[in-house]
């Protein structure tokens, strides 16, 4: 039973209306999954069960207790800097070094610079990887991304590739719901059906 | 229980950053200074009626904040985050009471003297107001975080939230202005109305804020 996150025939239904039904897939150490499909499938949803935000209607989702989400909303507060907002969930995450744990996210995602800057004046793109360098911090082996490469550059991208590729060297797992084009080798693919 | 602690500070940093948590306390001064222009400067009524007038000024000025203890949260993705980690969200709902007490409470009894000598009120009324709000501003507190849970994410949200809370809170009125001359019986029924909100309020914010994230 090595199997950091897996679904087994989990069925998801939002307001009445059935998004996906029977959907069963393991991820063990080193491993990624591509979330594909178009827009209203349940991606987000998807990845909404996996964080245990959503009850799935049917089957069950087990693997790690912790995970790592990083979704639409930074969950970074505004008025604080980003270093000090990073740090909140750093030290929520983990009791070991949180501030050098942030620092080498800061690092990691091109942020380092800006660490003393408030977050209400993060451009969108850096709030993105704000996100992502939450996610970097958190030291968990399951990584839940929705829509990572939103709002981000070319650059910015490989980083994101760079940083999904190390954490899965170093056994993380990752499940990644995207419409855009993400490179991540060997990565199983889970194409949701068009909505109804 | 670090991560309890954790909460606490954040949100006590956010209410005092913002200098939203100075706004209460202002609205609460504006209020209690409005009764003598009403009524009259009759000194003798004044003093008779201050400490209900302090009353009702302290349950206006708590519905101020409602609006931000919760929504804030959970339109930003906060509580998604904090559930995401295995957090029970009554736990953080009971740090989110903790954390808003320290920042309206104290600081709404120190105003309390303010207003009690804009008001003229006799020291022996005064002790026995503030006595009665450090009973009754953890219930205020405990029910301003459960309204907020409970409006958060809706259209007219604090319009919503002083038709929810303000009924609720009569309890505490009744009994925080009754002890000011029905003595230790009234205080007894505030400190246990203020109790009961204590208690139940955490479980009620917590569940809105799961249904929320639905």
């Amino acid at each position: 039973m090595s199997d950091l996150l897996a679904f087994r025939d989990v069925s998801c239904a939002r307001g009445g209306r059935p998004l996906f039904a029977g959907l069963s897939f393991a991820l063990t150490p080193g491993d990624a999954a591509l979330v594909s499909g178009p827009n209203g499938v349940g991606k987000s949803s998807l990845i909404r069960v996996a964080a245990g935000l959503l009850a799935p209607a049917q089957g069950t989702v087990e693997g790690a207790p912790v995970r790592a989400l990083m979704a639409e909303a930074p969950a970074l507060d505004a008025a604080r800097p980003l270093g000090d907002a990073l740090l909140f969930w750093a030290k929520l995450d983990a009791p070991a070094d949180p501030q050098g744990r942030v620092a080498q996210a800061l690092a990691a995602t091109g942020l380092a610079p800006l660490a003393d800057v408030p977050v209400r004046l993060l451009s969108t793109g850096q709030r993105r990887r704000a996100a992502l360098a939450r996610v970097v911090a958190s030291a968990a082996p399951v990584w839940l991304l929705d829509e990572p490469a939103n709002g981000l550059d070319t650059a910015s991208v490989a980083t994101l590739t760079a940083l999904i590729a190390r954490h899965r060297a170093a056994g993380g797992v990752a499940l990644v719901a995207t419409h855009l084009p993400i490179d991540l080798p060997d990565a199983q693919i889970i194409a949701l059906g068009v909505a109804a | 229980m670090t991560g309890f602690g954790t909460l606490v500070a954040r949100d006590l940093g956010r209410a005092w950053a913002g200098g939203g948590a100075v706004y209460p306390l202002a609205f609460f001064l504006l209020v209690a200074i409005l009764f003598p222009f009403a009524i009259g400067p009759d000194t003798v009524l004044l003093a008779r009626v201050g400490g209900g007038i302090i009353w009702a000024a302290a349950l206006l000025a708590a519905l101020m904040p409602v609006e931000r203890l919760i929504g804030p949260d959970a339109e930003n993705g906060v509580l998604d985050q904090l559930a995401t980690r295995g957090l029970a969200m009554s736990a953080v709902a009971a740090a989110k009471i903790v954390a808003h007490w320290l920042a309206f409470g104290p600081p709404l009894m120190l105003a309390a003297v303010i207003a009690a000598g804009l008001l003229d009120l006799p020291a022996s009324t005064l002790w026995r107001v503030e006595f009665g709000l450090l009973l009754g501003t953890p219930g205020l507190a405990a029910l301003a975080v459960a309204t907020s849970a409970l409006v958060a994410g809706l259209r007219g949200a604090s319009a919503v939230a002083g038709l929810v809370m303000l009924p609720l809170a009569v309890p505490l009125l009744i009994f925080g202005a009754g002890s000011i001359d029905g003595g230790e019986g009234a205080l007894k029924l505030l400190a246990a109305v203020s109790l009961l909100l204590i208690a139940g309020a955490p479980f009620v914010a917590g569940a809105a804020m799961r249904v929320g994230m639905e």
